[in-house]
């Protein structure tokens, strides 16, 4: 069963080879347009009604079992990140530990005593030092150049209606927050695993209440430590933010089809370290909205672009892009509304 | 290499080794081993030390491996109680993962890597290899060898002293704050601390006295450009010791203050900011790594060098390698750090010259293979164990690669791809090349030959073990895996028992090396001056085995055509 999951993994990392950058930055490119029509149909009449968790796809936005490569990924950052591990990087790194190997093993047998019993004295070769530190340096090089693309995507800020989303770290659980929809808090705590099994999620990765938020437009995520520093980390949207005590950092997220999307805090913060999970669910916007009413928010209106920012929304300066994740003092102090941790 | 040193104003220190004929051996057995100033005794001290904090710190991660054999929390529950503390409190239980994974690295970086390689085998050979009857401060020697067993004694302690929801200091190595502060009240973290200070102390002492040394003391002829790379290796490795360890100690001083005399250093409720902390560590941090590497860089050229019987291959280049890895290695701390929320600058920045590290490493694994190149190689067991350096060192080096990149990094930060990295760096490559030099110099350190079957069966269920053990990390932490976790959704399971099974592979090797020093110390022939033959040219090999207690009361002169 296991072979038979990496054989199938391994096929999909070759086809991912195969697709080549112009697919990663054709994705990339669509991100500036919201996904809208794929999603439409998936919207009933039930929208307003009650909010019903969704089930998670098996095999999607959590690992896999056995899985020996990155999870699938479902934000544009995470296409363009993976098109460079498997096309550039991973290529690249293989080859040099082949090269390497390769050498020591030709050395070994050539130049074994037997073969060759009087060593030579040669100790210098100029050029060949000049290769291979400059040969070297041209590969880096072309590393930098779309690394240092990605590093910029990444931290293009969001639009500046764009619905923030502020995700509070506490030991051990999360808090999150919508201040355009009225500033409720959402505590999620991790379910046990038989309450996780019997929802058909993943254990250690389901919980109670999901980050919940509109598919296909940019979500402004804040993070914050409450106490200690935590990590917001989501593998398949290709996300990971520190939440530090004091600071408010920010960056986008933006997911290309509804689902669910887990992750665990990545950032050493006490005993229930490993007991934190997160799992964001991407609505389409109907949806999410009825969700937000169910939590007794209210909606922003967000079909006037000319309307004023709700408050917390201001904070970050919009447009500085030189500096985009936003850091500001918080109040320091600030105790989560209500929240108990799990038993 | 033509060379313009002539050694005429060689001092005459002859008359001087005549006076100091009747104190000519060594001193009864508690002045030798407790009040030692004798580097040679202060080098072997060093390495049995490292020996017992390895077994210790490789417990540890026994330990660990095991829970994480299966999902769920096996044994930690009966752990806590075996070490005092109550197994049946589940946050308990917790807690003492915590204090595992700290120890663990705090144990193999201060108390096993670091003595092994600078105390042990560079005290050894380092005053040997230039030339010098001993180190340049040899009472400081020992109080660096005492405070370094104290410090060692302090983390012990900090682990039976309560460290907040249990016994312990549950911080990580790294000891961020506010977990470090606020979020771990009770003495333990106060003892690690303070084990970092002594040990830190410690380090900086033994730097100077490398420095001082290398710099004053070597013998006529013995020129910078003609040291072995060895020795060079631990010149760099001091001055980084020397720069980085005070900023550790500013560091973890600003810790004790927010911790017990209210300042806010790192308390943003005060002003302060936990950021700082991370910017400090690092920047000791980063070095750290490389503290605990370049000597492995030297030992491995003096071996495959020895082995090939040719020079080492751009012998200058590999020098200033070491100087530049060191040099840079500086200015590289932030990549520890690509997700705290480090504006787009600083994360392109250190992306840049976090690849630039690669270059200098580089030139040291091809001038390797070059040296081999056209060689005569013979292979005992340090030259098996000094090409799976060179390979391992390999593997993980590329992966260091994909980490550097700032955007990936925001995937892999604090994965067990970070924890397959470090591993293949320093357990796979620091580790490999102790072991190298461990059975290059065994011989000469304690005059009996060791068994060349068990040494090289010893690397092979190593090498096996290790690989087993750690690639499958890469796997899962591409998967997602977060590092510093008990307990992990079944999905994660495969690999992690594989994981936990090439542990068990690799513990018989450690088994095996056992069993080689105990057959080697009873039974082992004696060694001759230089078993190695004639590759071995550095001055080590022209003293008896084991050296005499004092050596060199006549300087050696280096002529201008021996090699390094």
């Amino acid at each position: 069963m296991g072979i038979r999951r990496t054989v199938q993994i391994i096929a999909g990392a070759a086809t991912a080879l195969a697709v080549l950058p112009q697919a990663a930055f054709a994705a990339v490119a669509t991100a500036e347009a919201p996904v809208a029509e794929a999603t439409a149909a998936a919207v009933t009449a039930a929208a307003s009604g009650g909010y019903v968790p969704m089930k998670p796809t098996p095999g999607k936005g959590m690992p896999v079992e056995g899985g020996i490569w990155f999870q699938d990924q479902f934000s544009p950052i995470g296409d363009y990140g993976l098109w460079m591990h498997d096309a550039l990087l991973m290529p690249l790194i293989t080859v040099i530990s082949l090269f390497v190997l390769l050498l020591l093993l030709w050395v070994m047998v050539r130049y074994r005593r037997g073969k060759n019993p009087v060593a030579s004295k040669t100790s210098h070769n100029t050029l060949i030092e000049v290769i291979w530190t400059g040969l070297p340096v041209l590969i880096l090089l072309g590393i930098a150049v779309p690394s240092i693309d990605l590093l910029a995507k990444q931290y293009e800020s969001a639009p500046k209606d764009a619905l923030t989303v502020k995700v509070n770290g506490y030991q051990w659980y999360w808090g999150y927050e919508y201040p355009d929809n009225g500033g409720f808090e959402v505590i999620s705590n991790m379910l046990p695993e038989e309450k996780a099994i019997a929802n058909g999620e993943p254990s250690h990765l389901a919980v109670d209440n999901r980050m919940v938020v509109p598919v296909g437009v940019p979500i402004r995520i804040q993070t914050m430590g409450m106490d200690v520093i935590h990590s917001f980390a989501v593998p398949s949207l290709w996300f990971k933010l520190d939440a530090v005590p004091g600071r408010l950092n920010e960056k986008v997220l933006f997911i290309k089809e509804p689902g669910v999307y887990y992750g665990q805090c990545s950032e050493l913060c006490g005993v229930r370290h490993g007991y934190m999970p997160i799992a964001v669910e991407a609505l389409p916007k109907d949806k999410f909205e009825a969700w937000v009413l169910a939590q007794g928010g209210e909606l922003k209106s967000a079909d006037k672009p000319a309307a004023v920012t709700p408050a917390a929304a201001a904070a970050p300066a919009a447009g500085a892009t030189d500096a985009a994740p936003a850091e500001a003092t918080a109040p320091a102090g600030e105790e989560p509304a209500a929240a108990a941790p799990t038993a | 290499m033509a060379t313009t040193a002539t050694p005429e104003s060689l001092p005459v220190h002859d008359d001087h080794a005549h006076h100091a004929h009747d104190d000519h051996g060594a001193p009864p057995f508690f002045q030798r081993w407790f009040m030692s100033t004798n580097h040679k005794d202060i080098g072997t001290l060093y390495l049995i030390f490292a020996i017992m904090a390895g077994i210790i710190g490789g417990g540890v991660s026994g330990i660990m491996r095991a829970e994480l054999a299966a999902p769920g929390i096996q044994y930690l529950g009966w752990w806590t109680t075996f070490l005092g503390g109550d197994g049946a409190n589940f946050d308990e239980t917790l807690h003492l993962w915590n204090v595992l994974i700290s120890a663990h690295g705090l144990i193999m970086v201060f108390f096993m890597v670091m003595p092994a390689l600078i105390g042990g085998f560079g005290n050894w050979f380092v005053p040997i290899m230039i030339g010098a009857p001993d180190m340049a401060f040899p009472r400081m020697n020992n109080i660096s060898f005492w405070l370094t067993f104290f410090a060692f004694c302090s983390l012990m302690i900090s682990a039976f002293v309560p460290g907040g929801t249990g016994n312990g200091a549950g911080t990580g190595w790294t000891v961020y704050a506010p977990l470090s502060t606020s979020g771990s009240p009770g003495p333990a973290v106060d003892f690690a601390i303070f084990a970092l200070h002594l040990a830190g102390a410690a380090s900086i002492m033994g730097a100077i006295n490398f420095i001082t040394t290398i710099f004053n003391m070597r013998a006529p002829g013995m020129t910078l450009h003609k040291m072995p790379l060895f020795v060079w290796s631990v010149l760099v490795t001091a001055f980084l010791l020397l720069l980085a360890l005070p900023v550790l100690a500013a560091a973890i001083t600003m810790l004790i203050t927010d911790r017990n005399f209210g300042t806010t250093f790192f308390d943003p409720a005060g002003g302060g900011d936990p950021i700082l902390y991370q910017h400090l560590f690092w920047f000791f941090g980063h070095p750290e790594v490389y503290i605990m590497i370049l000597p492995g860089f030297g030992i491995v050229s003096q071996i495959v060098s020895t082995f090939s019987r040719k020079p080492v291959f751009g012998y200058l280049g590999m020098a200033y390698a070491m100087v530049a890895i060191g040099v840079v290695g500086f200015i590289v701390w932030a990549h520890h750090m690509y997700t705290v929320g480090l504006s787009v600058n600083e994360k392109m920045y250190f992306t840049a010259a976090t690849m630039v590290i690669a270059v200098p490493t580089g030139i040291k694994i091809f001038s390797w293979i070059a040296t081999m190149w056209g060689g005569s190689l013979e292979f005992k067991s340090p030259m098996w164990w000094a090409l799976g350096f060179i390979f391992l060192f390999t593997v993980g080096g590329v992966t260091g690669v994909v980490l550097a990149n700032g955007g990936i990094d925001d995937n892999l930060h604090d994965t067990y791809y970070v924890v397959a990295h470090f591993h293949y760096v320093l357990s796979l490559g620091a580790v490999t090349a102790l072991f190298a030099g461990w059975w290059y110099w065994f011989p000469k350190m304690f005059g009996r030959m060791h068994s060349e079957f068990l040494a090289k069966l010893q690397f092979v269920v190593f090498f096996i073990g290790v690989n087993t053990l750690f690639f499958p990390m890469h796997f899962l932490g591409m998967q997602g895996m977060p590092r510093r976790y008990p307990d992990y959704t079944p999905a994660f399971e495969l690999w992690n028992k594989i994981a936990t099974d090439g542990y068990m592979i690799m513990s018989v090797s450690i088994l095996i090396f056992f069993v080689n020093v105990f057959y080697s110390l009873v039974a082992g022939k004696k060694a001759a001056p230089n078993y190695w033959g004639e590759g071995a040219t550095t001055l080590e090999w022209t003293l008896t085995s084991p050296p005499p207690f004092h050596q060199f009361e006549t300087l050696p002169v280096i002529d201008d055509k021996a090699a390094h």
